[in-house]
């Protein structure tokens, strides 16, 4: 076991995959001789040359069109969007390509690329840097979406990520890159895409979250529990597929749900988890399933940033507003 | 011919033959044998059959939306002829020869425009990627391509084809970009048909020449008369052979014209005049090509009647086992969304199933 943050563990994660796979690349913008702008990949080009893991010219639709000719010869890439704000100049190969190919070609060729991408707000950035669209790519038929909120999620997922037959896209909280550690095997382990987290098991409400805000969140249901609320606290991993029974399971038991992300609410994650509540849990509901989220704005530049990302107490409140329904 | 040697700035094409089929250049040594040149003559032929037989489909409403190749048939047949079987090729929309001459069948081809998806598996050929519609994203493709045969330390070669209307696109210019810095063996042959539907070439470019772009990526680009068989095949197998030494990427821009329309539901008499169509007759290249082995006495125009009839013949057993294919299942639309149906897709299928089931429908077709 080893004491390691988010970036160390992907990182970790990366030279496992590396390793244990010779057909595994990894490039993007300056992921190879500074080891990228965050550092995840440091050292990774020293270990496995150049030919294995490598700088690309900046152009993040070149990035992951290559990707997917690559693919086509069987290498396994991996590549990094610098920032999730700027993978929109991918976005027409993710969409049009990335998640079509094995469906076009009728399963003959297969594109299964693991797009890392840093997203979300806290680290007071400019514009572009901090925003949380992680619904734009889970709504695209053909792609897997994962957000990690811990180190060993993040390891664990993204082994799972690379080792696997379709392409996804892997977003990464910045804002808990470091700020959060934990005890993580330094072996292998990988964790199957598609499966919630129930982080904390409780009777009263459904505290449902991911990624950035789960930080949020687990202080919330911390202080939620102290105040005599049982909080069932779920962290839902992977945003497509999204695992439907364990949120039907939850809330069927509590009959009241809170989900909380950062990005904009109408038709964000939030409405297709409470669909799912709705599908899975509606005879079972005692107050109304409800989402708290970023606003319908733009995300805002680092001054106006706290009145963007709710802190626990909001959570808190929400919560109880919830239970005393 | 020593590609790298070549100006892409020069506006004069790269040419062997002129309108009449007569070789223009004085010193000139023939590289193709003359039963080479029959059998590529004859290649264009059946791609011209193939063509036109496609449009009266269309028209008769057996086929879907296609994308006219006449008049483009000589960079097409050369394309497909100087690649070796472990080369690639990434293609766009409009260069059936070259598919063809891959490996993909007329059959395929057909179900594809009849909109059955099963086409794109193309079982016959190795190493083609699938048609991709949105303008240039397959250059970017053909890139990687590159990167993974010099990746696997192969000798192959990559090649693909753009419009002059995707020159246009960020693609093209990233892919490129990338394959110069990369120094990967892929081959771009630029369409240059003069259109875009119906935006003209000098509207969509202020380079005097698209094989101009290929100096700013730091490549070798040429423009050659793309309705000269001989020319374009002599530039192709230039290309190639300097991308297999390992010299890196290199740009052809063939000149040449869309004599019909964009697609089936273009009409190109909203842009173009009928005068700049006839210019273009004399140009074509099966003619020019005939002529060539005519004045050679190596062909003899009167038995083309029955050589057509007979690809006819061929072309239409394909389509009607096009048409006679099973249709599209219900299990075909999911099938190949991911390696295993995850539980939203799965759900997805069985609730369209179950609701067949209660009301004993077959599904739509």
């Amino acid at each position: 076991m080893k004491n390691m943050t988010m970036v160390q563990a992907i990182n970790n994660a990366l030279e496992i995959v590396l390793t244990e796979n010779e057909k595994v690349v990894l490039y993007g913008e300056d992921v190879g001789v500074e080891g990228g702008v965050f550092r995840v990949s440091a050292g990774l080009q020293e270990k496995f040359g150049e030919k294995r893991v490598f700088d690309s010219p900046l152009a993040e639709s070149g990035i992951a069109g290559t990707a997917v000719g690559m693919a086509a010869t069987g290498l396994k890439p991996i590549i990094e969007m610098q920032f999730s704000g700027f993978s929109y100049h991918a976005f027409h190969q993710i969409i049009n390509q990335v998640s079509r190919i094995r469906n076009r070609s009728r399963g003959r060729h297969t594109a299964p690329i693991v797009i890392r991408m840093p997203y979300g707000g806290g680290i007071k950035a400019p514009e572009h840097h901090s925003e949380s669209m992680e619904v734009l790519y889970a709504a695209i038929p053909g792609l897997k979406v994962v957000i990690p909120s811990t180190p060993h999620d993040a390891k664990g997922l993204l082994i799972d990520a690379v080792r696997g037959e379709d392409p996804v896209v892997f977003m990464e909280p910045k804002r808990l890159y470091r700020s959060v550690k934990q005890e993580i095997q330094e072996e292998e382990y990988s964790i199957p895409i598609g499966k919630a987290s129930v982080v904390q098991e409780g009777s009263d409400i459904t505290l449902i979250s991911y990624g950035a805000s789960m930080k949020e969140a687990r202080k919330a249901s911390d202080t939620a529990q102290k105040k005599g609320i049982s909080v069932e606290l779920i962290d839902i991993r992977s945003i497509y597929p999204l695992d439907r029974s364990t949120i039907g399971e939850s809330v069927r038991k509590t009959g009241r749900v809170l989900v909380v992300h950062e990005g904009p609410e109408s038709y964000g994650p939030g409405a297709e988890v409470l669909t799912t509540v709705i599908d899975e849990a509606f005879l079972y509901l005692e107050a109304p399933p409800r989402r708290l989220s970023g606003f319908d704005t733009i995300a805002p530049y680092p001054q106006g940033e706290e009145w963007y990302i709710h802190t626990p107490e909001r959570i808190v409140y929400e919560l109880q507003r919830l239970v005393e329904y | 011919m020593d590609i790298a040697a070549y100006d892409p700035l020069n506006e004069t094409p790269y040419q062997i033959l002129d309108a009449q089929g007569k070789v223009i250049l004085d010193h000139w040594e023939q590289s193709l044998s003359d039963s080479e040149l029959i059998e590529a003559f004859k290649n264009m032929l059946f791609v011209r059959q193939f063509d036109t037989m496609a449009i009266s489909y269309q028209r008769q409403g057996r086929m879907y939306t296609y994308p006219p190749n006449l008049g483009q048939e000589a960079l097409s047949v050369a394309s497909g002829s100087v690649l070796q079987k472990t080369d690639w090729m990434v293609p766009s929309v409009r260069e059936m020869g070259a598919w063809y001459m891959k490996g993909v069948s007329l059959k395929e081809l057909f179900l594809y425009y009849r909109g059955h998806e099963i086409a794109q598996r193309f079982e016959q050929a190795n190493r083609i990627m699938p048609i991709t519609v949105p303008i240039a994203s397959q250059i970017p493709h053909a890139a990687g391509v590159g990167y993974g045969i010099k990746f696997h330390g192969e000798k192959a070669v990559v090649l693909t084809f753009i419009g002059d209307g995707g020159t246009s696109e960020g693609d093209f210019h990233e892919a490129l970009n990338f394959a110069a810095v990369w120094k990967v063996p892929l081959i771009t042959v630029i369409q240059n048909n003069h259109y875009a539907i119906s935006l003209p070439v000098h509207k969509q470019t202020a380079s005097k020449t698209l094989a101009a772009k290929s100096l700013s990526y730091g490549m070798p680009g040429i423009r050659v008369d793309g309705n000269d068989y001989i020319a374009m095949h002599e530039v192709l197998s230039g290309s190639i052979d300097y991308a297999r030494q390992g010299n890196g990427p290199v740009l052809i821009e063939a000149l040449t014209y869309r004599r019909g329309a964009h697609t089936t539901s273009d009409d190109p008499k909203k842009y173009r005049t009928q005068e700049e169509e006839q210019e273009w007759e004399p140009k074509d290249p099966v003619n020019r090509l005939r002529s060539f082995l005519v004045h050679k006495n190596i062909w003899n125009p009167d038995e083309e009647a029955e050589l057509i009839e007979g690809y006819r013949k061929e072309i239409d057993t394909q389509f009607l086992e096009a048409e006679q294919y099973p249709p599209h299942s219900l299990d075909d639309v999911f099938a190949y969304m991911f390696s295993e149906l995850p539980p939203e897709l799965e759900a997805q299928k069985q609730e369209y199933q179950d609701y067949l089931n209660a009301t004993a429908q077959e599904p739509q077709k």
